[in-house]
Parts: structure tokens; sequence; C-alpha cells
């Protein structure tokens, strides 16, 4: 495929959040895409084609409108397969979100696989949705938490990592992409290692499916979660890739319609993957919205999204870097994303996040759902901006002057 | 929101007054806003009448909830922990002089509750958000 440099005018053009003003004269320069992006016309207008036009439910109809709307549903789950390399697109589970999957990986593959005493890794950068999850189980079932540490630079420590692999854990939970520190994992060599060790592999791709291209069969996952919001999609709409041997040995997560094949009185028969694991109505609008927006990721094209982050991080890392009294936290811009936290000297970062809204710059300010990681960095909080497609540079120039304005003000 | 920042607020926060910890203390309390990671805690000096001589606060966070902290250690001096018990989460904004959001009343209100439940035991505080 060929890069090409996005075209930032015609991009931008496709995000009505984006032209708006904060105030009269402030046009917005949203910097918050790591905790959710904005969204394009072409998504909107799917989901509103949906509602206006198709609006069934899916599954087992024989009307017109159930047809399509099972289709545009269908279809999209088909889209979203091709988006992250899988196989087949049966190993594509809808769900709320990334919290949602990962929750779901817990329940079923854990609580039938698991028994007192065995170990699961986690890492230290993890968000709370790929630790909580794990903690809970741990609770109900007797088992032991193993922590994989982060290093000064901000990346995993791989010594360790190896040292945990020997102790022979069960399951190995890491994400693909630090939502704080930027740092982009290892995770193929990391999951081809768990393999070999005889442990199942959860990628959390929340940071990564929305940013660069991924193939959840070259990085060798057992299981790989993210959330349609995060990447142009609406709300609600997340996805758990799971291998279909291991989905087709998991005992079903909820109960209900659409999730089972026969039910008697005194029991049930579960219905095939995905189904097995999508009781209920599903969120079809949302599956919808994500499916188109992977087709508009893709006719943007993912290396090309991927090089121009590169290009405003490195960017960003050098003129933050010139303010005097900041401290940016994670690796350097060519092994991280497009995610700069940092801190500022005698400036809590809620009152960052306060002054720099002013100039309608949009920056979140806390611990960013990574408490544990925040003890590690000895912070209690960080200021964060991440970039996306429909950043530019001169939105990097407004964020670094709106930081040396706060500097002063608070001198 | 441009009013968040004053001058006053600032120097408050620059400037912390009754900053610091009594020791020994007649009551000492402390707690914490996990979500923004503002710290703070409250010494207080009372005598036989427990009216305050002395008042100190410390700990670390955002320029509101220090600048509260700072103005509530001036506002209490001299008065009587019954008096302490009048005070509302209308007296911290009529202190601060300004408008805030439901974030940042969070922030402002820390130092009260620190106080309160120092003062009175947690059953008297309400988080009337
Ligand atoms: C790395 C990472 N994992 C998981 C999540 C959770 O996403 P959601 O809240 O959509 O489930 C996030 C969101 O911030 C994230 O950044």
């Amino acid at each position: 495929m060929s890069l090409v440099e996005l075209d930032s005018g015609k991009i931008r053009a496709e995000f009505p959040a984006l032209s708006r003003e904060i105030r009269p004269g402030v046009p917005l320069v949203y910097l918050d895409t790591t905790a959710t992006s904005q969204k394009p016309l072409r998504v909107l207008e799917a989901m509103e084609r949906y509602y206006r036009w198709h609006n069934a439910n899916v599954h087992r109809g024989i009307h017109t409108l159930a047809e399509e709307a099972t289709a545009e549903f269908e279809g999209a789950r088909t889209k979203i397969a091709e988006f992250i390399g899988a196989q087949d697109s049966r190993e594509v589970i809808f769900t709320r979100n990334a919290t949602e999957a990962i929750n779901l990986v817990a329940k079923t593959w854990g609580s039938s696989n698991l028994k007192e005493g065995d170990r699961i890794v986690v890492s230290e950068m993890e968000h709370h949705s790929n630790l909580v999850p794990w903690q809970m189980l741990s609770a109900e079932q007797g088992l032991e938490i193993n922590v994989l540490p982060v290093t000064e630079q901000g990346e995993l420590d791989l010594r360790e990592w190896e040292r945990l692999l020997n102790k022979e854990p069960k399951i190995v939970c890491f994400t693909h992409m630090s939502n704080v520190l930027g740092t982009l994992n290892p995770v193929a060599e990391m999951c081809a290692q768990a393999r070999d060790a005889g442990a199942v592999s959860v990628v959390d791709g929340a940071q990564s499916a929305p940013h660069l291209p991924v193939d959840v069969r070259a990085i060798g996952a057992d299981f790989f979660a993210f959330s349609g919001h995060k990447m142009c999609g609406p709300t609600g709409g997340g996805v758990l890739w799971g291998r279909a041997k291991l989905l087709n040995e998991m005992p079903p997560f909820l109960g209900g319609g659409d999730m089972i094949k026969r039910v008697q009185m005194t029991g049930f028969e579960p219905n095939e993957i995905p189904y097995k694991f999508e009781a209920g109505t599903p969120s079809i609008c949302e599956a919808i919205g994500l499916g188109a927006a992977v087709e508009y990721l893709e006719s943007v094209g993912m290396e090309s999204i991927w090089k121009h982050e590169q290009e405003l991080i490195s960017y960003a890392l050098e003129g933050l870097g010139e303010i005097n009294g900041i401290t940016v936290y994670g690796p350097e811009a060519h092994k991280r994303g497009g995610v700069a936290s940092f801190t500022l000297e005698g400036v809590h970062p809620h009152d960052i996040a306060q002054v720099l809204d002013r100039d309608g710059v949009a920056v979140r300010a806390g611990h960013h759902c990574a408490m544990p990681l925040h003890t590690k960095l000895n912070v209690v909080a960080t200021a964060r901006a991440s970039f996306y497609l429909y950043n530019t540079q001169d939105e990097v120039d407004l964020l670094v002057e709106g930081i040396g304005r706060v500097r002063d003000m608070f001198r | 929101m441009d009013d968040m920042y004053r001058e006053f607020i600032l120097d408050h926060y620059k400037n912390p007054r009754h900053h610091g910890e009594l020791d020994p203390a007649d009551i000492s309390y402390q707690d914490d806003n996990p979500l923004c990671g503002d710290v703070i805690r409250i010494d207080l000096r009372v005598d036989k009448d427990n009216r305050i001589i002395e008042s100190a606060f410390s700990g670390q966070g955002c320029a509101i909830s220090q600048a509260s902290a700072s103005m509530l250690m001036e506002e209490i001096q001299g008065k009587s922990l019954d008096e302490i018990k009048e005070f509302s989460r209308e007296d911290i904004l009529q202190m601060l002089g300004i408008e805030l959001g439901p974030v940042r009343l969070k922030c402002a209100m820390l130092s009260l509750k620190v106080l309160k439940v120092g003062a009175y035991g947690v059953q008297d505080w309400v988080d009337d958000e």
C-alpha cells in the first residue's frame, strides 16, 4: 500500500465536531482521542440510515427490514474481521466496549480453566479494565497475580517477563499500547513466548486498533479486545476477538435470547460462536456504526494514519520538552504512539486542563484509569494530550503555547 | 471560567495561610479525593470552650482545593466547633467567589469535608453534590 500524506483539510471536514468553537472565536483543539475519538459524518450517516430506513431486530426475521438489518449487522462483523486480520468473522464477538470484552474472557475462559494457586501475569501499565477483572477473578478463585513491571524508560521489563514466564502462568494480560505512556509493546514476541510457556494471552488493543495496522494472527494473541468509540465509531460497540478453538470450548457469558440453540424447561444448549456470547438484542446500530468507522479508517489507510501520528508525537515531544518545569512520561517517539502525558512543576494537572480549556484545547487530567501506573511514576495525576488522524502540527503549537501560559500564570 | 484563577485564589495557592502541621493537636484528620489525587490534612487546637485557637492544613492538590483550604483556615480562626458545624457548601463558594462545575466542586469541598469529619465524625458529613 502506498503511504499518502494525510490531507488534513479534507479529513477535518469529515468531523462536524471539529469545526465548533468553545467560545466565540476560540476553535476546538481536540486532544483527547485516547478517551474517545470524534466521529466522522459517514459513521453518523450510517447510523441514521439504519434507524430511519432499515430498523428491525436482527436474526430469525423473515420480513424485509429484518433481513436488511441482519445483513448490515453481519456485514459490519465481516468488515471488522477483515480490518483486524481475523481468519473467520465468527471470531469477532460484539461487546459494549473493551472492558466488557476482557470481562467476558475472565468470566468464561477464566472461570472454566483456572483453579486455586494458578498464576496470572498482568502488566503494571494496564488500564483498570485489564486489571480489575483479573483481580476479581483472583479473589473468587484464589489465583496469584504476578505483576510485570514497567521500567524507568516506560517500557515493559522484558527480563522480568522471562522470569515470570518460567513460573508457568496460565494466562498473561497486557496492553498493545499504553493509554498513558503511549508505549508500543512488543506484543508479537510476547504472545509467541507466552504460547511456548503454555499461557493464554489477552491483548488489550483499545489504543492500538484505532491507530495502527493490526493483524491479530500476526500478533499471535489468543484474545484481543478493543472499543469502537476510540476509533471513530459510536460508544456502546466494542469487540472481543478470540481464537475459534478457544471460543468454542468456553462456556457462554450472559444467558438469554440469541445465545441458545435450543431450550427446555430444564436446561439449554448453547448456540454456535459468535452468538453464544451475544445474549439478547445486540447494539445493532453501534455495530453498524463501527463497521462504517473501520471502512472510513481503511479508506484513509492505517499505515498513513500511524505515520501521521508518529510525526505529530515527534513534533510534540520536541515542543513539550522545551517547556520549563515539564516532565513528559514514556519512551522516545519511535517507541510510542500519539499520546503524551506530562506534569508541570507546581501546577496540578486539573489546573493545566482547566486553563488550556480556556484556549479551546481539550486535554484530560487525572489517573486515566491507570492508578497503579501513576503510583509507579510517583505522581497522583498527569495531564494527557493525544492525537489522531485529524490533528495537526498547528494544534500541537497551540498546546505548547497554552502550557507556556499555564506555567506563567502559576509562576 | 476566567474567574476561576483570580488573583486572590492564585495567591492563596502560591502562599497558603496556616500551612503546615500542629504537633500536638487536639483534632487531626486527613482525607483524599482519589479521582484527582487531592489530599488534605487539617490539625486543630481548641480551648476548653471548644474554640479554635490554632489551625493548620497540609497536603497537595489543585489550586482550587488548596486555596479553599487556606481560606477556610482563616475563616475558622476563633470560631467554636459548633459554629463550624453550620459551615455549608454555600459558605465555601461564597468564600471562593467563583462558580464551579461538578468536578471542581469536589476539589473545593474537600477541606470542608476533612474539617467536619475531623471535628464530628463521618456520620455528620453529607456529600451534597
Ligand atoms: C488501553 C485501554 N484499555 C481499555 C480501555 C477501556 O475502554 P472502554 O472504557 O471503552 O471499555 C481504555 C480506555 O480508555 C484504554 O485506553
